[in-house]
């Protein structure tokens, strides 16, 4: 009881002190904040709000060790260095404190909204890329039923036929995948090192461009359409709450009806936590290379 | 047979019991991926009226997938009670739903109805049943296995340790394993999903946690949850494993999908009983969820509910340890929501229990899910009033290797606390004398990993 009394003083002393530096309150000493009385008719003072010049609030950082006196603190610090899990963040009781509760919640947040958000436009407008649509006509409909994800709309074909170049060795889509998030944080670097180390190695290049609510199958549709010899999709991945910036490449050699998903060849992970984007462009510039020579991709390149 | 029915004026006519079955189903999006599940509410509520009055020998005759056919089938058929199933096969479901909620109907009742029930019988009530039905049924039922200790002990609630890595790093397993030991996880087993499928990850990563059990003399299971021929290679070499591991599904062809057949369970588990680490007699473990047929194109035209109760037909064969329902792993197009997934959380923990396994259960969701940490928290206070054996536990309610949300150490503690119920026995007693439970309750020292480490 004794330490739940305490732990509850330390907290209104805390609160009181934010609330003062917020200049909610007089100043932070909680003896000399008025409380509202009880007494009837009294009421509590109204003071306008008043911008503090603080900098904004921060999520929590987890990085730290919340073990009240632990048994072995270099143990835990080697723990976490061991494992990106959310651990030695101890408990309010048997629940999460506040501060990985909040934590958790911004990344699953970061999370949703890489896959429930649309690529803004723009985005699309500053990358010079337009946006063609699937057969789902919505997030939901897109997360629900994957082959429609896969099959252009009637308008996204003829859209692609009037704007895009025929025959291109490279046919390069931007495709939302599972993150919008991912492609505004990697196509800006990935796209142009890889269209200009393409056309630097005298390699002719598609007209480029955007598809919406679309899963990695499009490309077939596209490579068929435009007689491409190999398409180059660039898609968001499944968002863990690690990150939900990681980006993925695949690489088709002249998809048919008979393709299927090993003749793909697979380059994930890219965000600047896992292979860096810039870094990405080059790579893939190495591998379309050598894809164009064997005339094939996925498991038959390896072969 | 009488497939038809009238809604309000509007008569429904159904061509099978498979798709009765189908449209009787609460709404899951992977019923609609396949094409299969109603169109509307009241085609829905037609079928559900169609169903109710089919009896069980209707369904009996009538298995989703044939028997000639199909190898979960031929499991389910084969090991009927045909005593319990001749005494009731003229009883509707309507019937069945009512004898099971009957308040003189008791758990023995329950447990010789459920041997004389094929697993279409169990779908078919369960699509007739609310989710306070299916609670207040499921709690009747108690399911108890033993390995190294007893699980499903009435008034207990067990977890799975579930300390996955990114890189199977064995320094990160055993991080994790500690955090979730000193919050009181892990009395159902110690148990981590490998990135690596191979042999030598599998016998590291089973050594490495059976020594620290028997160092700290911890009263429980260790499993690695590998492919079970990797596992049986690994056992073969003389890596210590008390349970053996494997994914299973409701058809052959799923069943193939994930390299498994009933002969090599059978295998696996005489190679546990003769080279393996664990008392027994239980010595498996399986996971299963809610679409992977649809997501596999495996369930013949079933729907995703009555394929989960087949792979509860066919589990039973072997005598598990203890049976993981993971509906909320699959994906969006198999189940969509946090309400879809709150329903078939409950939906499997009653179809499992009256096929008489230890069931535990995930509620858990992937990040392309529309659910969050509100609607896992929901389904898991729901099943453990529905008397689920056992949950996961992972750090803070993220899976890092896995890339899904599932129960975390905090919500283990939590809902034994909020319905005073405890560790199984010994691992209780073990936690008492570390000093992390107190009075049946987390002591001073839970949630200090380095306890391990004086």
């Amino acid at each position: 009881m004794a330490a739940e009394s305490q732990m509850e003083q330390l907290i209104v002393e805390n609160v009181m002190k934010e609330l003062a530096k917020r200049g909610l309150m007089g100043n932070g000493s909680p003896n000399q904040v008025e409380m509202p009385e009880k007494a009837a008719g009294a009421q509590p003072k109204t003071e306008p709000y008043r911008e503090s010049g603080d900098d904004p609030l921060t999520i929590p950082d987890i990085t730290g060790i919340w073990v009240p006196n632990p048994e072995n603190l270099e143990a835990i610090k080697v723990m976490k260095q061991a494992t990106p899990a959310r651990i030695g963040l101890y408990r309010a009781g048997t629940r999460p404190k506040t501060g990985a509760m909040l934590k958790f919640m911004a990344d699953h947040a970061q999370a949703m909204d890489a896959v429930f958000l649309d690529v803004s436009e723009e985005f699309l407008q500053k990358m010079n890329l337009f946006l063609v649509d699937t057969m789902a006509q919505d997030k939901e409909e897109f997360l629900k039923r994957p082959e429609l994800g896969r099959k252009l709309s009637r308008e996204g074909e003829k859209m692609i036929k009037e704007k895009c170049e025929k025959n291109p060795q490279v046919q390069i889509l931007v495709v939302d995948g599972l993150s919008s998030s991912s492609i505004e944080a990697n196509v800006p670097d990935v796209l142009p090192a890889l269209t200009q180390g393409l056309t630097a190695a005298g390699i002719k290049v598609g007209t480029p461009f955007f598809i919406k609510n679309g899963r990695v199958g499009v490309q077939d549709h596209v490579g068929k359409l435009l007689n491409a010899e190999v398409v180059v999709s660039l898609i968001g991945e499944r968002p863990g709450l690690v990150t939900a910036d990681s980006m993925s490449a695949y690489i088709i050699y002249s998809p048919d009806e008979n393709t299927v998903e090993a003749d793909r060849t697979v380059f994930s992970n890219i965000h600047q936590g896992g292979t860096p984007p810039a870094e990405a462009g080059a790579h893939l510039v190495d591998v379309i290379k050598r894809i164009l020579q064997a005339k094939a991709s996925g498991m038959k390149l390896n072969q | 047979m009488n497939l038809k029915a009238n809604i309000s004026n509007k008569v429904f006519a159904f061509n099978s019991v498979k798709e009765v079955l189908a449209k009787a189903n609460e709404e899951k999006s992977g019923d609609l991926l396949a094409g299969i599940g109603a169109a509307s509410a009241s085609e829905r509520v037609a079928a559900k009226l169609v169903l109710s009055n089919l009896t069980l020998e209707d369904i009996y005759n009538n298995p989703v997938v044939p028997y000639d056919e199909d190898e979960v089938t031929r499991v389910i058929y084969d090991g009927l009670n045909t005593t319990v199933y001749n005494r009731i096969k003229n009883w509707t479901v309507g019937e069945l739903r009512e004898y099971i909620l009957d308040s003189d109907t008791g758990n023995e009742d329950l447990k010789q109805l459920g041997r004389g029930l094929t697993s279409e019988m169990i779908a078919a009530v369960a699509k007739l049943m609310s989710n306070m039905d299916l609670v207040y049924a499921a709690k009747k039922i108690i399911i108890q296995a033993h390995c190294n200790t007893t699980i499903g002990v009435p008034g207990t609630l067990a977890f799975r340790n579930q300390p996955n890595h990114p890189t199977d790093s064995i320094d990160g397993i055993m991080a994790s394993t500690k955090e979730g030991l000193s919050f009181g996880s892990g009395d159902a087993v110690i148990g981590i999903n490998p990135v690596e499928d191979n042999v030598e990850t599998v016998a590291r990563i089973l050594t490495t946690v059976k020594e620290f059990m028997e160092k700290w003399q911890i009263p429980t299971q260790n499993c690695v949850l590998a492919h079970i021929t990797t596992q049986m290679k690994a056992v073969e070499k003389g890596a210590p494993a008390d349970i053996l591991f494997q994914s299973v599904a409701g058809s052959q062809s799923a069943n193939d999908a994930f390299g498994v057949t009933a002969a090599m369970l059978e295998e696996a588990y005489e190679l546990a009983k003769v080279k393996g680490t664990g008392t027994g007699p239980n010595l498996l473990y399986f996971e299963t969820g809610q679409g992977s047929e649809i997501s596999l194109d495996c369930h013949h035209g079933a729907d995703e509910l009555t394929m989960e109760a087949r792979t509860y037909g066919f589990a039973r064969k072997f005598s598990p340890f203890m049976v993981n329902n993971v509906s909320g792993f699959i994906g969006p197009e198999t189940i969509y929501d946090g309400r879809e997934v709150i329903r078939a959380d409950l939906e499997d923990l009653f179809m499992g229990k009256l096929h008489g396994l230890p069931m535990g259960i995930a509620p858990c969701y992937t990040n392309h899910m529309k659910a969050d940490q509100n609607d896992q928290e929901i389904g898991t206070m729901l099943c453990a009033m529905a008397g689920s054996n056992y949950f996961m536990g992972v750090p803070g309610g993220d899976d890092i290797m896995l890339s899904y949300q599932d129960t975390s150490y905090h919500d283990d503690a939590s809902v034994r606390e909020i319905l005073g119920l405890k560790p199984l026995p010994e691992f209780e007693k073990w936690l008492e004398e570390m000093g992390i439970m107190e009075n049946g309750r987390l002591g001073k020292r839970a949630g200090d990993p380095s306890i391990f480490d004086k």
